[in-house]
């Protein structure tokens, strides 16, 4: 706690537990979450990512454990004495007000004056690109502007943390891509620290600052999304994040992602260095820009390689039940923590 | 050998069945539903209404009690310009008000019990102990009241036993206020648990992030989506009260004439149906405005 006594963490969570009858949700989480950062609990559904998101808002209490809120002690705080807002899955916008009316409504509950909550509002509406709708009804607008009314509503209050609880769950893959990289920017604008809950790991790994990974309520592993995708330290987060093909050679438990996997040309020979295992193309699942190969190897695990469709190589399902030759270098592999 | 006519296969096989049509014509179904009570809607209650509009503008002969089928408004004039009728009308008015009031302060405090906080067997439990009483005649249950109210009656006897002065609102418009808040209070309860019940969890959960304590949330997110609710249960509260001419006879007193004694008076025992008829427009005609007032409020989507 001494060591950096600068910059205090926006939030802190310190052994948090909380079961509801002989189910652990959320089992003796630690985390610190730096002011300004953009931080994703990454984690499969029943992993404990969205328990423990409402253990910070205060809609659940947990068991045992402390949560700290700027240097604070929250945890016996309800969720209207907690300086967080959340954006919700549901976005929950209360239909019988308008967009305007459903953003102010923090600020009127705080008591903000009248002329100062319209500027916020008016500013807050502008920023989620929704200006001129603020008369509308919510079941006036598309998914996607609702979730923008949501975002504005929590934002709009300026809170220490702002807890993001699968907000692009709802919405279509197009719409969330382009989602994605605007919460990002909007994040950077207003520089308020995020706590956001997701199941999607290409959106853990877009969005994030720093990230945990979340199993069976317990966290496997907290990092940048470089660290843990390249460097994950478990099975489960080599597993959930991408494809990993895990091998075991003299004793070591190791992955290989299968981008870092060429696919030899007959003939070819490999860089120096590099390790080649022979096996053969059992099918070609063709996905657009690239192809995914699983492979046989002729010393019996399946590895998954994935190759650009960048050459003329036409159909790439030609190369099925073909030999064929892996090779990578040993740098891009990883060794697994054998306690597991 | 081979089969060269291809004809289209059925799944069952055979002809084509009579269902079939159903597909094929899609406003056939709703014919077949909808022309019996829409028959009887439209012939037997629908005309009757009409005949009553009618019959309200004719007049009787004061001697001979026979209908003179000749068109005036003298009725409505006679309705209006009695005090008599005036006190009436403003007394089912009033007591039509208050049991409606009543029955929404009691109703919603216990729907929200029902709806948001009762476990799933309480809530079934109350769910049986609201609708019970509507399986017992309505008859015994004002009878019942009689027996509470009575001047010797269970109330009285309770308050002298304690020390109290007896409160003899028996044979009163107070007694009839009780007891058709009593007996219209399931119905105002129903609606406005289905409305309760239909608000989610999130958006309380939202407001109290939003810094709302409790009862604000409960005030600026449940109690306007509620509304709704309760107002299509005063659908039912006023309108049976207004409609009502059992209770008064029962449970009130001399100054408790409703709308409907004055009807049911001028038909069994004046026989003066075209005035009778002319003071049944009263109700209708308040009711056309209270729905409305209803339907604006959205009391239609709740129910």
């Amino acid at each position: 706690m001494t060591e950096e006594p600068l910059k205090q963490p926006a939030l802190r969570v310190e052994g948090v537990r909380k079961s509801y009858g002989q189910v652990v949700a959320v089992d003796g989480v630690d985390l610190v979450v730096a002011e300004g950062e953009f931080f994703t609990l990454l984690g499969p559904s029943g992993s404990g990512k969205t328990t423990l998101l409402r253990l910070i808002a205060g809609f659940e209490r947990p068991d045992a454990g402390r949560i700290e809120l700027g240097g604070r002690d929250i945890t016996s705080l309800p969720p209207y004495l907690r300086d967080t807002n959340t954006v919700f899955q549901d976005y929950a916008l209360f239909p019988h007000m308008s967009v305007a009316d459903n953003i102010a409504y923090g600020l009127r509950v705080k008591g903000v004056p009248k002329q100062a909550r319209v500027k916020r509002v008016q500013r807050a509406l502008e920023m989620v690109r929704l200006t001129g709708l603020g008369n509308r009804r919510p079941n006036q607008l598309s998914g996607g502007q609702r979730q923008r009314v949501a975002l504005a509503r929590a934002v709009v209050n300026e809170p220490e943390v702002l807890l993001l609880d699968e907000p692009l769950g709802a919405l279509d893959l197009k719409l969330r891509q382009e989602m994605q990289i605007e919460l990002k920017q909007i994040q950077k604008e207003v520089g308020i620290t995020f706590v956001y809950v997701t199941h999607d790991q290409e959106e853990a790994l877009t969005m994030s600052d720093r990230m945990a990974v979340l199993a069976n309520g317990r966290i496997e592993q907290v990092g940048t999304p470089v660290e843990v995708y390249e460097r994950p330290t478990t099975e489960f987060v080599a597993g959930f994040i991408g494809i990993s093909n895990v091998l075991l050679r003299d004793g070591v438990r190791f992955v290989v992602r299968p981008e870092k996997i060429r696919m030899l040309a007959e003939g070819e020979q490999p860089e120096p260095g590099m390790v080649v295992e022979s096996g053969q193309v059992e099918e070609v699942i063709y996905v657009g820009m690239s192809s995914r190969y699983l492979v046989r190897l002729d010393r019996g695990e399946q590895l998954v390689a994935v190759r650009q469709n960048m050459d003329a190589v036409g159909d790439s399902r030609r190369f099925e039940g073909r030999p064929v030759r892996l090779a990578w270098t040993p740098d891009h592999t990883y060794v697994l923590d054998t306690g597991r | 050998m081979l089969d060269v006519v291809r004809r289209p296969r059925r799944k069952g096989g055979g002809a084509v069945p009579f269902s079939a049509l159903f597909w094929r014509l899609p406003g056939l179904r709703s014919l077949l539903l909808l022309t019996p009570p829409l028959a009887w809607f439209v012939v037997i209650y629908f005309a009757s209404l009409v005949l009553l509009l009618i019959t309200a503008f004719w007049t009787i002969d004061p001697f001979t009690a026979q209908i003179i089928q000749v068109w005036n408004t003298d009725n409505f004039a006679r309705i209006i310009q009695e005090p008599a009728y005036r006190d009436i009308i403003g007394r089912t008015l009033l007591l039509a008000a208050l049991v409606t009031l009543t029955d929404a302060l009691l109703a919603f405090p216990f729907a929200y019990y029902m709806a948001r906080i009762a476990s799933r067997r309480m809530q079934t439990f109350l769910f049986a102990a609201v609708l019970l009483p509507l399986w017992a005649s309505y008859l015994a249950r004002v009878y019942a009241w009689i027996l509470i109210l009575n001047h010797s009656g269970v109330l009285n006897w309770s308050l002298q036993s304690i020390g109290l002065p007896p409160a003899n609102i028996g044979y009163t418009n107070v007694a009839m206020w009780v007891v058709f808040s009593y007996i219209w209070l399931p119905f105002m309860i129903v609606p406005a648990y289905a409305a309760l019940e239909r608000v989610p969890e999130s958006l309380l959960e939202a407001a109290g992030d939003l810094g709302a304590r409790r009862w604000r949330a409960v005030r600026d997110v449940v109690l306007p989506l509620a509304l709704p609710g309760v107002v299509a249960g005063s659908i039912f509260t006023f309108s049976l009260t207004l409609g009502d001419y059992i209770t008064p006879v029962l449970v009130g007193g001399a100054g408790s004439t409703f709308i409907g004694n004055v009807v049911f008076n001028n038909i069994g025992i004046a026989n003066n149906i075209p005035f009778a008829a002319a003071l049944s427009m009263v109700p209708v005609a308040i009711m056309a405005v209270y729905l409305v007032v209803a339907y604006r409020l959205g009391a239609f989507e709740a129910m």
